[in-house]
């Protein structure tokens, strides 16, 4: 009967030796799910249109990213769905070979034919400019491009 | 009868409820992959370059206006019809190929279009010509765009199934993962072949 008669008596202090196991699991789930933005965006994040026929972009490091849309300081730049950033700043279609060459120093040059332009677009951009980028894009022998757009059929 | 012991909570499970945490955001979170349309861009041509004749039944000409309206072949059409016409066009097979180095491709023994004289000869031949606005809007012009593509890869789905049994999409993730399997390859290849995607951007128009 003393078996059963035993009474765990006053307040047992909480153990903490899973808190690290907790706190890691949380570093490690932001470390896997943050995807780094190297540019701070100077136009308004373009509504990509949509396509069925899409394909991933492979290897991030050698995809140079134009953006083309709206300028957030429309004092500025002016309003229209035109603006082209590059890096961090707003630039003429003039200033994409010196982008991509640029680009281009950062690969070893056995990749430099592998690399990937993707054109980040607002749906209301005008073809006229996407076509001054692609021009200046094959004057620099910049010929693989991608048009993003996210995947799916509705509208 | 003051607190003289302190017996611990069994926390053995906690590093349990961890990893059941840790592995349900590892699956559910998805991280945003880039995808969009991808195109390959024609080289420069040379100063002197001098554009070969094409017969006119072999260009599909494909025109969007300022207003994002479609003019297919001189016809009025929706967007959701180009994909039909586009298809009927490629598939077409109303003549001989082109010579490929040498090497004469002779008619299009897989075609299954109406061979009718007036449209193109040959898939390898059958060239798709967008011509736009400067004034488009990039929207419509990408879904134009996706219609073609859609087109070109429904007819190697076709052929793929027909010659090897599966889809093409499995066809090239198979290639994909196995680069070194010859066999692969030259499937992958004989279906890109047989209908090449030829699709080019004529000089934008601008008023």
């Amino acid at each position: 009967m003393s078996k059963f008669g035993k009474k765990k008596k006053g307040m047992p202090a909480v153990n903490t030796a899973a808190l690290p196991d907790i706190v890691f699991m949380l570093l490690f789930f932001f470390m896997v799910t943050t995807t780094m933005r190297e540019t701070d965006l100077k136009i308004e994040n373009p509504r990509l249109p949509n396509a069925t026929e899409v394909k991933k972009l492979e290897h991030k490091s050698l995809v140079s990213t134009i953006y083309v849309g709206k300028s957030k300081d429309a004092a500025r730049h002016g309003t229209g769905y035109n603006r082209i950033q590059l890096n961090d700043k707003i630039a003429t279609a003039d200033d994409v070979p010196a982008f991509i060459i640029n680009e281009r120093s950062k690969v070893s040059e056995a990749e430099v034919p592998f690399m990937t332009t993707s054109i980040k677009a607002d749906k209301e951009s005008s073809v006229g400019t996407i076509i001054d980028i692609r021009l200046k894009l094959r004057d620099v022998n910049a010929l693989k491009i991608s048009y993003s757009a996210s995947p799916g059929d509705n509208n | 009868m003051a607190r003289r012991e302190n017996p611990e909570i069994n926390a053995g499970s906690m590093a349990d409820i961890a990893f059941l945490l840790l592995i349900f955001f590892l699956v559910t979170t998805t991280m945003n992959v880039d995808s969009g349309v991808s195109k390959k861009l024609s080289e420069k041509p040379p100063e002197d370059y001098v554009p070969p004749v094409i017969k006119e039944k072999n260009i599909f000409e494909v025109n969007i206006n300022r207003d994002n309206d479609l003019l297919v072949e001189g016809d009025r059409m929706d967007i959701k019809d180009l994909k039909e016409a586009a298809m009927a066009f490629i598939d077409n097979g109303g003549g001989e190929g082109k010579i490929d180095e040498g090497v004469k491709t002779g008619p299009c023994t897989y075609c299954q279009g109406e061979k009718s004289p007036s449209s193109s000869d040959h898939p390898n031949k059958a060239i798709i010509s967008v011509q736009s606005d400067r004034g488009t809007e990039y929207g419509t012009y990408l879904k134009v765009q996706n219609e073609l593509i859609k087109a070109y890869s429904e007819l190697r789905n076709r052929l793929s199934k027909e010659r090897y049994g599966i889809p093409f999409p499995e066809l090239e993730e198979a290639y994909k993962d196995d680069r070194s399997n010859t066999e692969l390859k030259k499937k992958v290849e004989d279906i890109k072949k047989s209908y090449p995607e030829i699709i080019s951007d004529a000089e934008p128009t601008s008023n």
